[in-house]
C-alpha cells in the first residue's frame, strides 16, 4: 500500500490536477453520440404503443411508406426472419426488441420506421397506424402475486419471477422471539429513472463488403455489449472478432447506459438489411418512459434488540417491482444484486432478507440509479430503521449508532450476512459530522424550539457500502468474470498510452487514471494519454458503473505500473552497470545505493528499452494486467442534516447538510469532491422530488420533465463536506471509490431529519420523495397544520 | 412543408439558407451547420442544455424556429472564445471543476455568460435562480456556482 502524498512533479496520488477532458468539453468540441454524421445516414425512429397491455392486430404502415423520404418500416415480423425479436437479458429473461402481437407496457417498441433524416423518420412514425385490442392492465405488485391473478407473461407460470433469501432464517427468527424491543415498518423505495442529460442512442455501420459491424453507442460497457451482440447475431455470421464497438464521450451514465435497449439492435438490423449507417437517437419521453427503471422495493424491515439500545437481528421481506420482464443489471448469482449488505455499519448477531422478484404491466429494468447493486434500497432500509429503534427505546440516533457500530479493532469484519467488510472507522466519520454540524447545540436548539411549536429535525446517515464488482469466485455477469483491465505501453522518449476497459461518462478517467501510472512510474500525469471505449483497442473490461473503476481498474493501473517498474529496473541495472538488488527507487528514477547521482530516469530507460536494451530480454516497454480483485471495497461515511418544516404548508428546507465520506485513499481531491456533490444531490432528489408512478391502466406519470422533476440550482442545498481516510488494505493504492456513496447516504439523513421533527406526533416513517403535499397531509392528519 | 429563406448571423458569421418552416434554431445549428457543441436534452423546454443567445438573450434553441432568427445574431458556445482565447466562463468552469460529462456544461456557459453581460456582480442566489432553467445531473451545481463567481471576478478584472 503506497502512502498518499502530493507529488506535485507527477501529479501523482493526491494532487487536485485540473480535467483533461475540460480541453473539449468547454469549447463545445466534445464527441457525442449524437454528434455523429456518416454519409448516407439514416435515421430510425419509434412507433411505440398507447397501451400498457394490449393485443396488435395489425400494422398498417401504407401511409408511411408513401411518406417522402421513408424507406421501410421494421416490425416484429420482420425481425423474427432473422431471429433477433426477442433477445436475452442480463438476468437471462426474455425482452422483445419489438413485439409480434402483444405490447406489455406502456411506450414499449411496436415497430421502427427508417428514413432519410430525423424530421421524415418522424413523420414516419406519426403515420403508421396500429390497431390494438387493449387487454386487463397488472400495476401492483401484490396484487400480481394472488392466487388466480391475471398472468403478465404467458410463457411464464405466475407472476412471480424469483425468490431469493440469504442469512441464517432459524437464528434469526429465534433471536427475534427471544427480543426485548421489535420494531417494525414498511418502507417503499419509489420507482426512479437517471434521467443523465443525454438520452441514449447508437449509429450502426455495416460493412457487408468485410462483414464488418461497427457500434458507436452510448454504452458503459463496451465490451460486455460487443460480447452479447455477438451472443445474439452469432447465428447470422456476426461473430465477436467482427464486431467493434465505440463508445463515445458520454453524457451521464448512473446506471441507464449499462443495458442493451431494443432501439440499438433494430439499429444494427436495419444497417444489415439496408447497408446504409442507421442512427438512433432517443427522445426524453422514450428515455424516461422505455428505458431501465430503479428501485422499486417494498420493503418490509424489522430489527430486534435490547431496551438498553442493544441491535441483535434484523429481518427484511421485500417485493421487487421488476415490469414485465426481469432486465434488472445484477451479477447472475445475485437476482437482488447485493441487498445483503443491509445489516449495515452495525453489528448484529444475526440477520435474514428475503426478495420476490414480480412481473407487471410496466417498463423493465432495475438498474442502479448510481448505486452499486440494489445497495441503495439496503442502506436507506437499515438507515431507516435504526433511527426507528432509536426512537422506540427513546435513545438518541447519534448514541444508538454509536452503541452498535462494527468497532474500528473489528475489521476485517464477517457481517451476519457474511460480507468481509475490508477496512472501516466509522465512530471517527460520527463524531467528525457531529463536531463539523455543532450536533449538541442543535438538539438543544430542536428541544427549545418544540416547546414553541415549531418543527426542527435532524437526520443522520451512517452508511456502509459495497462497491467494486468483484472478485470472480463470486461474481460474475453472464459468465463473465468482472476482471479490472489496463494496458500501458511507454514510448522511447518516456511518454506513455494507457487503455482500460471501463468507460468514463464524467468521473474524470483520462485525468486520474493517468495520476495513478504517474504516482507509480514517475512519468508526469501530463505525459500520459489514457483511452477507453473502443473495443479494438482496450483490453477487455466490463466497464464502468457500480463505483468500480477505481476499486478494479484503478488496481490495474498501479499493477500495470508496477510489472513495468520490474522491467524498468532490469534495464536500469544493465544501463549502471549495476546489480538490481543495489538499485533503490524515487518517483522516477533508479539510482545506485549509497551514490544518489548515478542513477537512470525513467525517460532514461523507456529510451534505452528500445535503443540499448539487455541482450536477451523482449525490447519495448509495456504491461498488461487483469485485476482480479481479492475482495470488494466499503466506503462509508456519516452524514447529518438538518430540517425546518413550515407548518402551513409542509414545506421542507434543508437548512443544512453535512457529509462526511470516507473513500480510502483519494486520487484526486478535487473530483472526489465533485462526485460527492453530485451524488449527494442524486441522492437528495429521489428524497424530495422525483418518483414515477401508474395510474391503474399502465399510464406512466413522470415521462417528461415538466411531471419528472430533477432539481435544479435553486431547490439543491449546498452542502458542506468533510472526509477520514481508512484506506483499503487490500487495494494496491488503498482507494475504494466514491461515486455513489452519496446517493446511497444521503435520502435516510434527509428522511430520518423529517421524521425526527415529526416524531413527537407518533410519525415513524414517511416514505420518499419527502413533497410538501405528503407532509402536510402527515400534519394534518396530526391536528398539526398551522395558518401562516 | 413551405420553405423560406433566412439570414442568420452566427457568432459573427453571416450564414443563409432555406429552411422548413418547421425547422427548429437547434437543428438548424447541428444538422444543418454541422455546430454540435449546442445539446438536446430534452423535448419540453425543460433542460437548457441547448440555450444559445439570441441578439444576447439566452433561448432554448429547442423551442425556438429556425425562420424566427432570421435576421438576429446567435452566439453558440463555439463562439465563446475569441481568437483561440478561453472566454473568462470557459476558464471559470475548467479552474472550478464546474463540468463533469460535460453535456449541460454549453447551455450552462451561455446562460451564465448572458448574466454576466447583465449583472457583473451576481449574488450566489442570483446566480443560482439565473441558471434554474438549465439542469445538471452531474456536479451538484456548487462549482457551476462558482465558476461563474470565477468569471465574474476574472472579468472585473479585464474591465
Amino acid at each position: 500500500m503506497a502512502t498518499p502524498q502530493v507529488e506535485s512533479k507527477v501529479h501523482g496520488l493526491g494532487h487536485s490536477r485540473k480535467r483533461v477532458e475540460d480541453a473539449r468539453f468547454i469549447r463545445g468540441q466534445g464527441n457525442y453520440i449524437d454528434d455523429f454524421k456518416l454519409p448516407g445516414m439514416l435515421h430510425l425512429d419509434i412507433v411505440r404503443s398507447p397501451y400498457a397491455h394490449a393485443k396488435i392486430t395489425k400494422i398498417h404502415t401504407e401511409k408511411a411508406l408513401a411518406t417522402p423520404g421513408v424507406l421501410a418500416v421494421i416490425d416484429g415480423p420482420t425481425l423474427q426472419k432473422y431471429n433477433v425479436h426477442n433477445m436475452p437479458t442480463l438476468m437471462s429473461d426474455t425482452q422483445m426488441v419489438l413485439p409480434l402481437d402483444t405490447v406489455k407496457y406502456q411506450y414499449q417498441e411496436v415497430a421502427g420506421v427508417l428514413a432519410t433524416d430525423r424530421y421524415t423518420a418522424a413523420d414516419g412514425v406519426a403515420a403508421v397506424e396500429v390497431d390494438y385490442e387493449p387487454l386487463p392492465v397488472m400495476v401492483d405488485p401484490f396484487k400480481a402475486l394472488e392466487p388466480g391473478a391475471m398472468k403478465v407473461r404467458d410463457d411464464k407460470e405466475s407472476n412471480h419471477i424469483w425468490h431469493w433469501e440469504w442469512g441464517d432464517k432459524e437464528k434469526t427468527d429465534q433471536d427475534f422471539k427471544n427480543a426485548e424491543v421489535v420494531v417494525k415498518e414498511n418502507i417503499y423505495i419509489p420507482r426512479i429513472h437517471v434521467a443523465s442529460m443525454e438520452t441514449c442512442g447508437c449509429v450502426a455501420k455495416w460493412d457487408a463488403t468485410n462483414t464488418h459491424l461497427t457500434l458507436w453507442m452510448t454504452t458503459q460497457a463496451p465490451h460486455a455489449i460487443r460480447t452479447v451482440v455477438a451472443l445474439i447475431t452469432g447465428h447470422l455470421g456476426l461473430s465477436e472478432e467482427k464486431i467493434r464497438v465505440i463508445a463515445p464521450d458520454i453524457g451521464g451514465g448512473f446506471g441507464g447506459k449499462v443495458p442493451a435497449y431494443p432501439g440499438y439492435v433494430i439499429a444494427v438490423a436495419a444497417s444489415i438489411v439496408t447497408g446504409a449507417p442507421v442512427k438512433w437517437i432517443e427522445d426524453r419521453t422514450e428515455n424516461l418512459a422505455a428505458d431501465s427503471f430503479a428501485r422499486d422495493y417494498h420493503i418490509t424491515a424489522e430489527l430486534a434488540g435490547k431496551k438498553d439500545g442493544t441491535l441483535t437481528s434484523l429481518r427484511f421481506k421485500t417485493i421487487a417491482d421488476h415490469g414485465y420482464t426481469d432486465a434488472a443489471t445484477q451479477p447472475s448469482k445475485f437476482p437482488a444484486g447485493l441487498f445483503h449488505i443491509s445489516t449495515g455499519s452495525y453489528d448484529f448477531k444475526s440477520a435474514f432478507v428475503e426478495v420476490d422478484g414480480v412481473y407487471t404491466n410496466k417498463p423493465p429494468g432495475g438498474i442502479a440509479y448510481r448505486c452499486s447493486f440494489r445497495v441503495a434500497e439496503a442502506v436507506h432500509a437499515i438507515e431507516r430503521m435504526a433511527d426507528v429503534f432509536a426512537q422506540e427505546v427513546g435513545m438518541d440516533a447519534a448514541e444508538l449508532r454509536m452503541k452498535n457500530f462494527i468497532k474500528p479493532e473489528q475489521f476485517p469484519y464477517k457481517s451476519a450476512l457474511g460480507w468481509e467488510y475490508d477496512s472501516g472507522d466509522y465512530p471517527t466519520a460520527l463524531r467528525k459530522a457531529m463536531d463539523m454540524i455543532g450536533y449538541e447545540d442543535l438538539r438543544k436548539e430542536q428541544a427549545e424550539k418544540r416547546k414553541r411549536g415549531e418543527f426542527m429535525g435532524i437526520g443522520i446517515s451512517s452508511f456502509t457500502e459495497i462497491v467494486g464488482g468483484g472478485p470472480s469466485k463470486s461474481f460474475d455477469i453472464l459468465g463473465l468474470k468482472m476482471f479490472g483491465s489496463c494496458e500501458i505501453r511507454v514510448h522511447p522518449t518516456g511518454k506513455a498510452i494507457a487503455r482500460f476497459g471501463t468507460k468514463s461518462q464524467g468521473q474524470g478517467h483520462e485525468t486520474t487514471y493517468a495520476q495513478i501510472i504517474a504516482e507509480e512510474l514517475g512519468i508526469p500525469a501530463e505525459h500520459i494519454k489514457v483511452e477507453e471505449g473502443d473495443t479494438d483497442t482496450a483490453p477487455y473490461g466490463l466497464g464502468t458503473y457500480a463505483s468500480r473503476s477505481t476499486p478494479v481498474d484503478g488496481a490495474s493501473a498501479a499493477i500495470a505500473s508496477r510489472k513495468i517498474r520490474d522491467k524498468a529496473k532490469k534495464i536500469a541495472a544493465h544501463l549502471l552497470e549495476a546489480a538490481e538488488e543495489d538499485l533503490e527507487w524515487e518517483t522516477g528514477r533508479f539510482y545506485v545505493k549509497g551514490s544518489p547521482d548515478k542513477g537512470k530516469t525513467i525517460q532514461e530507460i523507456a529510451f534505452a528499452a528500445y535503443t540499448n536494451h539487455p541482450q536477451g530480454m523482449e525490447g519495448g516497454l509495456e504491461a498488461v494486467n487483469y485485476y482480479d480483485p481479492p475482495n470488494l471495497t466499503y466506503p462509508f461515511g456519516s452524514y447529518i442534516c438538518v430540517v425546518d418544516i413550515d407548518r402551513g404548508t409542509g414545506e421542507v428546507k434543508i437548512r443544512r447538510f453535512v457529509a462526511v465520506d470516507d473513500c480510502g485513499v483519494r486520487i484526486n481531491p478535487m473530483i472526489v469532491e465533485g462526485q460527492i456533490h453530485g451524488g449527494l444531490t442524486m441522492g437528495f432528489a429521489p428524497a424530495m422530488m422525483e418518483e414515477i408512478t401508474y395510474d391503474e391502466n399502465g399510464n406512466i406519470h413522470g415521462a417528461n420533465f415538466m411531471d419528472y422533476l430533477l432539481p435544479t440550482a435553486v431547490e439543491t442545498p449546498k452542502w458542506e463536506l468533510g472526509e477520514t481516510v481508512t484506506p483499503s488494505p487490500h487495494h494496491p493504492i488503498g482507494a475504494k471509490g466514491v461515486g455513489e456513496s452519496a446517493t446511497v447516504g444521503a435520502p435516510a439523513a434527509i428522511t430520518n431529519a423529517v421524521v425526527d421533527a415529526l416524531w413527537h406526533l407518533g410519525v415513524r416513517n414517511i416514505d420518499i420523495p419527502i413533497t410538501a403535499r405528503k407532509v402536510w397531509e402527515v400534519l394534518n392528519k396530526h391536528g398539526a397544520t398551522m395558518e401562516e | 412543408m413551405s420553405t423560406h429563406h433566412i439570414h442568420v448571423t452566427i457568432n459573427g458569421k453571416a450564414h443563409e439558407a432555406d429552411v422548413e418552416s418547421r425547422l427548429l434554431l437547434v437543428h438548424l445549428l447541428r444538422e444543418n451547420l454541422n455546430m454540435t457543441g449546442t445539446h438536446i436534452g430534452c423535448d419540453t423546454t425543460s433542460c437548457g442544455a441547448c440555450t444559445v443567445q439570441l441578439n444576447g438573450k439566452p433561448v432554448k434553441s429547442c423551442t425556438v424556429l429556425a425562420v424566427q432568427a432570421d435576421g438576429m445574431e446567435v452566439k453558440t458556445v463555439e463562439g465563446l472564445a475569441t481568437n483561440g482565447k478561453l472566454h473568462a466562463i470557459q476558464e471559470g468552469f475548467h479552474e472550478k471543476h464546474g463540468l463533469q460529462c460535460g453535456f449541460c456544461t454549453p447551455g450552462m456557459m451561455m446562460t451564465s455568460s448572458a448574466l454576466l453581460e447583465q449583472n457583473p456582480h451576481p449574488t450566489e442566489d442570483e446566480i443560482r435562480h439565473a441558471i434554474s432553467g438549465n439542469l445538471c445531473r452531474c456536479t451538484g451545481y456548487m462549482n457551476i456556482v462558482k465558476a461563474v463567481q470565477y468569471a465574474a471576478d476574472k472579468m472585473a478584472e479585464g474591465a
